[in-house]
């Protein structure tokens, strides 16, 4: 059992070595932890934002994602949408959004757990908050497709308006309204985290990989 | 401790990011002002030739285009300051721009009005507090606005006006431009001289005008001088809840010598009201008798009486007790007024219209309509007049003061001199009916210094078109005025518009009064047809900070609250409870919900009804017809109206504002089956 926890969790670092060479067996924690609090950060920040532009708003329609909630102008939105068709943006990702705290924290601890292990199970650990704000957009891109696509014929602008996917990021145009949507902070911390944690990996591979390899002669 | 450093340096780079992340999302309309304001002003080719070719086709002089540039407002930009005008006999509150003149809107206040639902299912609480003897008196003469005022200074809270027709006020919240409350007077049927506030609104001032038995209860008109009287009501405001409190309010009896306006010291004066009279003849009029009819009766002596009242004093004895109750009202009798030393007369110039206290609180400046002159009386002389004794009585027992005693200047203005409003300038307007012009006069004292002319000098005049009443400067009646703009309300326009038939509009001059000297500029006519307004109080507009939508979906706009009977999304329905049906409804673009609603005939009905909607704009309409409803219904608010549905029938009910691209489907069915 010991062995195999060995095989998994990698090398110790002998204590001569890492006061000799501590920056080098310090740098990938360091790195990591910056990813950690990055994601950390971004839960409190809105993750995707959308404007729409039409005459009648001066100033605007916003409506702001964060991770677990909608907020702005989310009933204007809605109110016009119905003329469309579409269903209330709240039905969307309703799962993402009540797993999604919970989720990061995961993350979170992934970041935390892979630090103490030196082999290369520490990438897939991690693989998650790699993939993560990917996974975001495509996830979004996902419930604007089901969204746009899925209008319900009997409402008032049916004949009028066509299916439709808006664009997850970019402009795009429906009825007299532009759409401008980008992305928010909060994502562009996760795409920090993303860079991060493989920038953290390479360094902890390249910290880690030495011992293992002392450890274990390359049999091949 | 590395650990830590580290940490921080984390921070800052989020910070950074999330500084870099939040720019370039501003608001599109900025970047476009930005831009437009960049136009060169050289540039005077439009897109449909230079400025030199539309003055000659439409025969502009340099002075027109001026005047022109001065008053045109690009679409989009708002005006500097917004003029409350009363609405005349419209019963309405007028909201207009200056300097553009632009009619905003009006503000329903004594009368029903469609547009706004006033009287039509709204407001009909309101409205029903403004009852004579139990009786609906749905028309007014509404006279003067009075912004509330803090330190003397206009703070855009609230404003009140006065009915001269049934001696009521109302008070209008500027949170939404709403009334919220109609006060009628016990004691009287008119009242000249209201509104003018404290100088923290903590009083509101309303002076009777044609003298009559307190409670307006019968008695011969040749028992006058006994039986009639003259009034001033002083109104207890309570900021807090927006309403005037009618049993913290009282009354002084004065004698029935007409009193006409009124206004509050500030500063020095601070403590004491002022206000003139034009009948001390105590004429009765009697022309098909072979009496002197009033117009003569009237303005026979040479003199009539400013009163000055000790208002804190006055306060006191209210407090004490030291009233009378008149009608319910507590009055403070003539003669306890005069037991107390709280009001003492000064003669006037025959007949005067105006009594307006300089915005340093010291002089107070009174013109007597039949007399060329403004008089300018000291608040300071007035008082070692009153320390000084030996006063003469009128024949209620009054003191008199010495005229010289309590002057400090008279000046001849003109013709038919009426009301007076001040500058930033050290400059003084008075309106001249008769001329008609507005003349400019410079103050004395510390104001007299801000401008070269000689202290209680003529100055110079403008023509205005014609017969001025009142005279409207920005901000010109408070503690600080702007100067600027000064607005003259014409009473007759005769040539300046095209003839509508033969009632013509009223016609409200902007005049430039910036420059010092005699360079007051007429700018603009503003046509006025839809009420003869009396007077009007113009504010700087980012002193009013009015909701854009209700603050939250529910909102009565009566008490200023959530209403918790309101029906949300979700809460609508119908339920009957014996022959009572009440409908809980809703209304979003583009629909009603429920839209069917079905009651048996003689059903009471209560409907329930909320706009649940949160852009600005987004009003809402309801029509009942040959109920006589209609509602306008503003984002987030509720109102709730009862009825007996005796009426059988089918009756298309519809969003009478025009809401939506499928505005015309927002309809619904009230079906009353008959019995």
């Amino acid at each position: 059992m010991a062995g195999l926890i060995e095989t998994f969790i990698g090398p110790r670092v002998p204590i001569e070595e890492l006061r000799r060479r501590r920056f080098h067996y310090l740098a990938p924690g360091v790195v990591l932890s910056i990813a950690r609090l990055c994601l950390l950060v971004s839960i409190f920040l809105p993750y995707w934002m959308m404007e729409l532009q039409a005459p009648q708003y001066p100033d605007g329609l916003h409506v702001e994602a964060y991770v677990n909630r909608l907020v702005g102008d989310v009933a204007e939105i809605d109110g016009l949408n119905h003329y469309i068709g579409m269903r209330p943006l709240e039905d969307a990702a309703q799962l993402e959004r009540t797993l999604s705290i919970a989720m990061l924290i995961v993350l979170v601890i992934a970041i935390e757990g892979a630090l103490y292990i030196h082999t290369k199970w520490a990438a897939l650990i991690v693989l998650p908050v790699i993939v993560f704000p990917a996974f975001f957009l495509i996830d979004l891109h996902f419930w604007m497709h089901t969204f746009g696509q899925n209008l319900d014929p009997a409402a008032p602008l049916s004949s009028s308006i066509k299916p439709f996917t808006p664009p997850v990021l970019g402009v795009g145009v429906i009825g007299q309204f532009k759409t401008i949507a980008s992305m928010g902070p909060g994502l562009l911390l996760a795409w920090c985290a993303s860079l991060l944690t493989i920038v953290g990996l390479v360094l902890h591979r390249r910290a880690y990989r030495p011992l293992h390899d002392l450890k274990e002669p390359v049999t091949t | 401790m590395k650990r830590a450093l580290s940490l921080l340096g984390v921070g800052l780079t989020a910070t950074a990011l999330l500084a870099s992340c939040s720019e370039g999302e501003r608001p599109a309309r900025q970047r476009a002002d930005a831009q437009t304001s960049n136009v060169s002003t050289s540039r005077a080719t439009g897109a449909n030739g230079t400025l030199e070719q539309v003055a000659r086709e439409r025969n502009l002089t340099p002075d027109d285009l001026i005047a022109a540039a001065k008053t045109y407002l690009p679409s989009g930009r708002h005006d500097d300051y917004i003029m409350f005008s009363s609405g005349g006999h419209s019963g309405q509150l007028f909201l207009i721009g200056v300097p553009s003149m632009r009619l905003l809107r009006t503000v329903a206040v004594f009368t029903p009005e469609s547009w706004q639902g006033w009287g039509f299912g709204a407001g009909n609480e309101i409205l029903d507090e403004g009852k004579v003897n139990g009786r609906d008196v749905l028309w007014a003469d509404t006279h003067h606005p009075a912004l509330s005022e803090t330190n003397g200074d206009y703070d855009g809270e609230f404003c009140f006006i006065n009915d001269k027709a049934n001696a009521r006020i109302a008070v209008i919240d500027l949170k939404d431009f709403e009334t919220k409350q109609i006060v009628k007077n016990p004691l009287s049927l008119s009242d000249h001289g209201g509104c003018f506030v404290t100088p923290d609104t903590e009083w509101v001032i309303e002076g009777g005008q044609y003298g009559s038995p307190l409670g307006w209860e019968y008695a011969p008109i040749e028992d006058y001088n006994n039986s009639y009287r003259g009034y001033v009501t002083f109104w207890k405001f309570d900021r807090a809840s927006g309403r005037i409190l009618t049993d913290k309010s009282f009354a002084m009896e004065l004698p029935p010598y007409w009193q006409d306006l009124f206004d509050a010291g500030k500063f020095v004066s601070e403590g004491w009201i002022f206000g003139n009279s034009i009948n001390t003849e105590l004429a009765t009029g009697g022309i098909e008798s072979g009496n002197p009819p009033f117009e003569a009766g009237v303005s026979q002596r040479d003199n009539d009486y400013l009163h000055v009242i000790n208002f804190e004093k006055a306060i006191a004895t209210y407090n004490a007790g030291k009233t009378r109750e008149v009608a319910g009202f507590p009055v403070i009798e003539t003669q306890t007024a005069v037991d107390e030393g709280l009001l003492y007369f000064i003669p006037e110039p025959k007949s005067p219209h105006g009594v307006d206290i300089s915005p340093d609180g010291n002089y107070i400046v009174v013109s007597g309509k039949l007399d060329p002159h403004v008089t300018i009386y000291g608040f300071n002389e007035i008082q070692e007049a009153i320390a000084g004794g030996g006063y003469t009585q009128d024949q209620y027992g009054v003191p008199i003061l010495d005229f010289d005693d309590c002057t400090v200047a008279q000046i001849e203005v003109g013709l038919g001199p009426l009301h007076t409003q001040f500058d930033d300038q050290g400059y003084a307007y008075t309106s001249l009916f008769l001329e008609p012009a507005v003349a400019r006069w410079a103050l004395g004292g510390e104001a007299g210094k801000l401008n070269p002319e000689p202290d209680w000098s003529l100055v110079g005049k403008v023509n205005v078109h014609y017969n001025v009443g009142h005279i409207s400067a920005a901000e010109g009646d408070t503690a600080s005025p702007d100067g600027k703009y000064l607005v003259s309300l014409n009473k007759w326009s005769i040539d300046r518009f095209f003839p509508t038939g033969p009632l013509l509009p009223q016609n409200f001059q902007l005049v430039d009064i910036a420059d010092q000297g005699d360079s007051m500029q007429l700018l603009y006519d503003m046509p006025v047809g839809f009420g003869e307004p009396h007077y009007a109080q113009i504010i700087k507009a980012d002193k009013l900070d009015p909701w854009l939508v209700y603050p939250e979906i529910g909102w009565d706009p009566v008490h200023q609250r959530v209403d918790p009977n309101a029906p949300r999304a979700g809460q609508e329905g119908i339920t009957r409870n014996g022959n009572t049906v009440t409908v809980n409804m809703t209304a979003i673009r583009s629909h009603f919900n429920p839209e069917h609603v079905k009651v048996k005939q003689g059903d009471r009905v209560i409907w329930r009804l909320t706009s649940v909607e949160r852009a600005q704009d987004s009003t809402h309409g309801f029509a009942l017809p040959a109920y006589n409803i209609n509602l306008s219904l503003e984002p987030g608010e509720y109102i709730q109206f009862e009825f007996v549905a005796d009426q059988a029938g089918t009756f298309p009910f519809y969003c009478s504002e025009f809401c939506s691209a499928l505005h015309l489907e927002m309809m619904g069915y009230f079906l009353v089956e008959p019995n």
